[in-house]
């Protein structure tokens, strides 16, 4: 059946004890995405055999193959979500200084810097030069305002 | 930290799940009987034994007879029935229902379900002409063992309650739950400590800091 490993990710966080947050799964999630992607490109492939080979009988196993597709969706939304409702209630209790174990299980991005910003402090006190060209390690939350500024390019690897 | 999380509630016992409630998702994970109406092929491979091989495309065959997931099962259904039709699970039929109306409380609901109500209301999709004695049961089956829960969760301070929520169904244990938590939040009340600022208990649970007690 599909949507297993979408179904480990819910349960994963189901599992954690009352607000705690897990560790991101990040290969999990890619997992995710990629079956979803094979799901979507069979189901092209059979809706053109459906339309122009004559193929109508196609329907149900593309109906099959669409609320699968719908599910992974599901799950990998409300596990974000659910992530997201965790990090608040911790930013609510912990306020802006974020304790390393739990830094480690949120995604971080990696950021280059495209100007000489100068020293950037994050916010557990340990400053950061960014000179032009630098690449830097930083979490998600503390680059985006610095990205939208232009002064950090995010960089996808 | 507990009272900084809330988690996105079940919507299971109304008309439609909780798109984002992680419990709705798991709910809607438990299995039905359908039968298939058509072939659908080129899945074959899910269900080997009844596979009709490559002639039919390796289709799963007209007639079979499947447990899905409750959420591709509620995909995959429309009311002229043309891709599969649904079956009742055993502890939504007659003779199931007889057993409630006779006495709710000695069943054990969480290994019926362990989503006994949700799962039950969320069928109630499929047309089924039994859907009235479904919900009435469902209903009946809440009132008759609701006093006991309650009751239960509001005299037993400190008391180890596992034999009795070890039978109740997940709705029924969140209620238990509440009960309980509101009980404990009035017995602190009654102490005095309800002013008293504590750590969170998720920085407990961290062990990154301490606040200490401050009293008014």
């Amino acid at each position: 059946m599909f949507c297993e490993k979408a179904m480990e990710l819910v349960r994963e966080l189901h599992r954690a004890p009352e607000g705690q947050l897990p560790a991101f799964n990040e290969d999990g999630l890619r997992q995710v995405l990629e079956e979803m992607k094979a799901l979507y490109e069979q189901n092209q492939s059979d809706v053109n055999e459906a339309k122009s080979g004559g193929r109508g009988d196609l329907i149900p196993t593309i109906k099959f193959r669409h609320c699968s597709l719908l599910r992974n969706r599901r799950c990998t939304v409300a596990y974000l979500y659910d992530r997201l409702l965790r990090i608040r209630a911790l930013r609510w209790e912990y306020g802006s200084v974020l304790p390393n174990a739990l830094r480690f299980h949120m995604s971080a991005e990696e950021v280059r810097c495209l100007k000489d910003y100068g020293e950037f402090e994050v916010d557990d006190g340990t400053s950061v030069l960014l000179k032009k060209n630098s690449q830097h390690f930083l979490p998600r939350w503390k680059c985006e305002q610095l990205i939208r500024q232009g002064i950090l390019e995010h960089v996808l690897s | 930290m507990s009272e900084a999380y809330f988690r996105v509630e079940s919507g299971a016992l109304g008309p439609e799940e909780n798109f984002l409630s992680l419990d709705d998702i798991l709910m809607s994970h438990e299995k039905l009987p359908v039968h298939t109406e058509t072939p659908i092929p080129r899945l074959g491979t899910f269900f080997l034994d009844r596979s009709g091989g490559a002639e039919s495309d390796n289709a799963i065959p007209e007639g079979s007879k499947l447990e899905l997931p409750l959420w591709l099962a509620k995909g995959l259904f429309d009311n002229k029935r043309r891709i599969l039709s649904v079956e009742l699970p055993k502890i939504y039929q007659e003779g199931w229902r007889t057993v409630f109306s006779a006495d709710a409380n000695v069943v054990d609901l969480h290994k019926m379900g362990p989503h006994f109500y949700g799962f039950g209301s969320q069928l109630l999709h499929f047309d089924s002409p039994e859907n009235a004695d479904i919900s009435q049961s469902l209903l009946q089956t809440f009132i008759g063992r609701f006093r006991r829960i309650m009751d239960s969760s509001q005299n037993a301070y400190n008391e180890d309650t596992s034999a009795l929520v070890a039978r109740l169904d997940e709705m029924e244990r969140g209620l238990f739950q509440t009960g309980q938590k509101g009980l404990n939040d009035f017995q602190g009340w009654e102490k005095g400590q309800a002013s008293q600022i504590t750590a969170s208990s998720l920085v407990q649970n961290y062990k990154k800091r301490k606040f200490t007690d401050m009293e008014d």
